[in-house]
């Protein structure tokens, strides 16, 4: 390692803030980059599940039939 | 030929492949940026003139790299669209202009940050960060356009074309250090003669750059198979998948 210790590191020699706030930002961003599109297919499979119930569920038997007439 | 690219258009297989894909590629990408931060940060030695705020380049020439290459991505998946009116491609155009505003709102940011220690200020109206900021427009521009039509079939359209036409902006930005007095500092790569920079600081910027690569490859894929999934969702191949997950 470059430095001596984790507190030299951290204050790197008085640009840590700079550095650390880059690599924060860009830790969010890339994080928001692949949660959101993961989040919004989990949300697609649990209403298309929900719309799957329905249509089996005993109450929604005679659904499928009714939409073929 | 013909075969395979009506293949390439099929929104089923490329569920199926880049499912296989991101098996193998999101590992490396992890692996790749976990192995650059850690050696750019704590490894590489400082710079003699910017001492440590350097660092910041580990981050800021990937993402401003990847907002260009990104932005002919999504042309070319624009104009793909336009031509032969593949599906997939328009499904690319969009998700590649997203994943473009991300990484040019972070190249402007850490841009910024890197300014304050170096120049002395986050922001200066300077031709490569102004051209860069008219890139983050053109993205987010793309982005409000396609939201703004009811008709998606003209918005795609509409959007591809904008897309094209903001292909222009892109070697600005690039020659820009070259073409005015610019604040910013000139490429420290270049394919053509000998790069500027020291093969210790050299080594994790590389990897960093693959790493981003890679991880612009998962994200896109990501975000194209929701995209995906979203407009299929009527038909069985889809029907059967939520089935399985049950």
């Amino acid at each position: 390692m470059y430095f001596a210790n984790f507190a030299e590191a951290w204050h790197m020699a008085g640009h840590g803030p700079f550095v650390w706030v880059s690599y924060a930002v860009t830790l969010i961003v890339l994080i928001i980059l692949v949660w959101w599109p993961l989040q919004k297919r989990r949300q697609l499979f649990d209403q298309q599940r929900r719309l799957l119930r329905i249509n089996a569920g005993p109450q929604g038997q005679s659904s499928p039939a009714t939409q073929e007439d | 030929m013909w075969a395979f690219f009506h293949k390439l258009g099929s929104p089923k297989w490329f569920y199926d492949i880049s499912g296989k894909f991101l098996l193998w590629l999101a590992p490396i990408t992890a692996i790749l940026l976990i192995v650059g931060t850690v050696w750019g940060l704590f490894y590489a030695p400082p710079d003699f003139k910017q001492g440590n705020s350097y660092r910041i380049i580990y981050i800021h020439v990937p993402v401003a790299v990847l907002s260009l290459s990104g932005y002919y991505i999504m042309a070319i998946a624009g104009a793909i669209h336009l031509i032969w009116r593949m599906k997939l491609a328009d499904v690319a155009m969009r998700c590649a202009a997203r994943l473009g505003a991300g990484l040019t709102f972070l190249a402007l940011f850490t841009g910024a940050v890197w300014g304050k220690p170096t120049w002395g200020t986050y922001w200066v109206w300077d031709a490569r960060i102004t051209s860069e900021l008219v890139l983050l427009f053109l993205y987010m521009g793309i982005i409000a356009l396609y939201e703004a039509y009811d008709n998606k079939v003209a918005a795609s359209r509409a959007c591809a074309v904008l897309a094209l036409v903001g292909t222009v902006n892109i070697p600005i930005i690039y020659k820009s250090v070259d073409w005015w007095y610019s604040l910013h500092q000139p490429a420290t790569i270049k394919f053509t003669e000998k790069s500027t920079i020291d093969p210790s600081m050299f080594y994790p910027l590389l990897i960093m750059i693959i790493g981003f690569y890679c991880f612009y490859a998962v994200a896109l894929m990501l975000h194209m198979r929701t995209e995906v999934l979203s407009s299929e969702r009527k038909t069985r191949w889809v029907q059967a998948l939520v089935e399985k997950r049950d």
